[in-house]
């Protein structure tokens, strides 16, 4: 079923994806409508445009594909399916995550993949392609983040203050050199080869829907952190 | 009604600015459209608007749009204005009956120039007499509200969606080379006209998407130089401090925010020495005018706009580029609604002033 969005709300827009009896579902001309495919499962979703903040939240199952940029708090609460993004991704995206897995083809914004957790099989990833901002996997308590900075090879491909709070879950950069300011309760190790079986389907995934050598991403050098759970966090909030 | 100090009303904002680098004059039709499809982000309790450029046939005089609650309060105000300025023009500001917008007060607009002598008596330069008397009117006078102030600009506001305060305002029959808008959803106030954004003092304009913590460390501070907070509105407190940082300490925009939106001690320890040295006398100079708690804003100035997210980053921020038009907005629907095609989009850092100029500098 194909929607036109342009001048639709997004209660009536939600409406008629949730009521659909098909399972295939093109938005096109999208611009700015919240909430998205918002806990629904079973469906492939389509939108061509630019869908508005909370795309996907609490989803439990779908296939949503974005070409466009998605905007704040993709995926919030998620907790089963896969989003792809053809483009950037803003803030918060992942939110709270607990299952599923986001792909962002460009950059990704503040705070990405904040309090993502995990519990039995329920193992959320986010795989971003270029850079993200400050606070990456802030509070961190599962899943699997990871970033390949194919966009810039020389810096860390994250903002300040990566890993603020964590206390589970790994993150994963492909880079040269680490983030200069990691919390004292974060451990960065080079990625071994363990490491890299564990994320390879990811990369391979992201390659196969985004173009790319996968190869070469899997050859370049990752660096792996984990909490030291030894030092846990203990602070309310970061020291300012 | 209740206003503020005797009520609180718990509660997310939407702005959005649109600027024009050649200083090609573009209607308001455009910030009505892109604030629109924010809807969703506001609540009915205010909407409002700043233009650059509106006025280019007064544009040597202060452009001064007031509220009125009665016939009252604007004989006192008029008697006031009428000893300390040459007013060179007045009239009622133009609306139209618009269904989203009830209990209209009187709003007058008045183009001013200050009375030479008046101005020589209070040994004041131009600019802080005005701002003197603005100051004056919105405390002591009743019932009188100047909401916007500067010369070849103008502020538009009211109580509702900012669409309907649009249509209310009639702004697709003006043209100005730069417009802010904000759609409001009160948080710790009640909506009434005067508490709607942007706020004005002379040429700045603030619109704020946000909930600064630090609203009263800054007021008790920015009130030592002679501003009076009168609204509770922590907007109007950022608005005071940029005029304050710019106009009377001389500080650029990028100082200012380094001062308001400070870096981290952590991330200024990791800079090179001189950037180190000058953010650490920012921030140490004037420690009390940081600003902290999520904001996004939009400053409007002569011949310019700043967009600034707070140094976390707790609010959204988007800013296109297409030819010589920048868009800067709460989401990037607001952006592609008016510019399908743009040449750049990005989101700023935190912190992260960005500041656009007319092509040869401000007018």
């Amino acid at each position: 079923m194909d929607i036109n969005a342009k001048d639709l709300h997004f209660k009536e827009l939600n409406e008629r994806i949730k009521n659909s009896p098909e399972k295939d579902i093109v938005i096109n001309e999208c611009n700015g409508q919240r909430y998205i495919g918002s806990g629904q499962k079973g469906k492939n979703i389509t939108i061509n445009g630019v869908p508005g903040n909370a795309l996907g939240s609490y989803l439990d199952g779908c296939i949503i594909r974005v070409h466009g940029n998605a905007q704040d708090a993709t995926g919030d609460t998620m907790n089963d399916g896969t989003i792809y993004i053809h483009g950037n991704s803003g803030d918060a995206c992942g939110y709270a995550m607990r299952g599923g897995k986001i792909f962002i083809r460009d950059n990704a914004g503040y705070r990405t993949g904040i309090h993502m957790k995990q519990y039995k099989d329920k193992r959320p990833v986010i795989v971003i392609g270029g850079s993200v901002g400050s606070f990456l996997g802030e509070y961190l308590a599962g899943g699997i983040i990871v970033v390949l900075g194919l966009n810039s090879e020389e810096t860390p491909s994250v903002g300040n203050f990566c890993g603020t709070g964590m206390h589970g879950g790994k993150i994963y950069l492909r880079t040269n050199q680490l983030p200069q300011d990691l919390p004292k309760q974060v451990i960065a190790k080079e990625a071994t080869a363990e490491d890299m079986e564990e994320i390879k389907e990811y990369i391979e995934e992201f390659c196969q829907e985004f173009g790319g050598n996968k190869e070469n991403i899997l050859n370049s050098n990752f660096f792996c952190l984990i909490p030291d759970t030894k030092n846990p966090y203990k602070q309310m909030y970061t020291y300012n | 009604m209740l206003k503020e100090g005797e009520i609180r009303i718990p509660s997310g904002c939407a702005i959005s600015g649109i600027f024009s680098k050649s200083g090609k004059r573009i209607s308001g039709e455009s910030i009505i459209k892109s604030i629109a499809t924010m809807h969703d982000r506001s609540n009915g309790l205010g909407g409002g608007f700043a233009a650059y450029g509106i006025y280019p046939e007064y544009k040597d005089y202060y452009a001064f749009h007031i509220f009125y609650d009665g016939n009252i309060s604007k004989k006192e105000c008029e008697e006031f204005l009428e000893r300390h300025f040459d007013i060179i023009n007045l009239s009622k500001i133009p609306t139209r009956k618009t269904p989203g917008i009830t209990d209209v007060p009187l709003i007058w607009r008045y183009f001013v120039t200050p009375l030479p002598t008046k101005l020589n008596e209070s040994q004041l330069d131009e600019k802080e007499f005005v701002a003197r008397c603005v100051m004056k009117i919105n405390t002591k006078i009743n019932g009188a509200y100047v909401f916007s102030s500067g010369k070849n600009m103008g502020v538009f506001k009211a109580v509702g969606y900012p669409e309907d305060v649009g249509e209310f305002y009639r702004l697709s029959e003006y043209e100005g080379y730069s417009w802010t808008a904000h759609g409001r959803y009160p948080t710790n106030t009640p909506g009434w006209w005067g508490g709607a954004h942007p706020f004005a003092l002379l040429d700045y304009s603030v619109v704020h998407n946000g909930e600064i913590s630090s609203y009263d460390a800054n007021r008790r501070s920015i009130e030592m130089y002679g501003y009076k907070c009168t609204l509770q509105t922590d907007t109007e407190v950022i608005t005071y401090i940029i005029d304050y940082l710019n106009r009377k300490i001389g500080l650029n925009l990028e100082e200012i925010s380094a001062v308001v939106a400070a870096p981290f001690w952590q991330v200024i320890d990791r800079m090179p020495k001189e950037e180190k040295e000058k953010y650490t006398y920012l921030r140490s100079a004037f420690a009390s005018l940081l600003i902290t708690g999520p904001f996004s804003i939009l400053v409007g100035f002569d011949g310019g706009m700043m967009a600034l997210n707070d140094r976390l980053k707790l609010r959204s921020m988007v800013v296109g580029e297409k030819d010589d038009m920048v868009y800067m907005a709460s989401e990037e629907c607001a952006i592609r609604v008016i510019e399908q095609n743009l040449d750049k989009v990005w989101s700023p850092q935190g912190g992260e002033a960005v500041i656009v100029t007319l092509n040869g500098g401000a007018k």
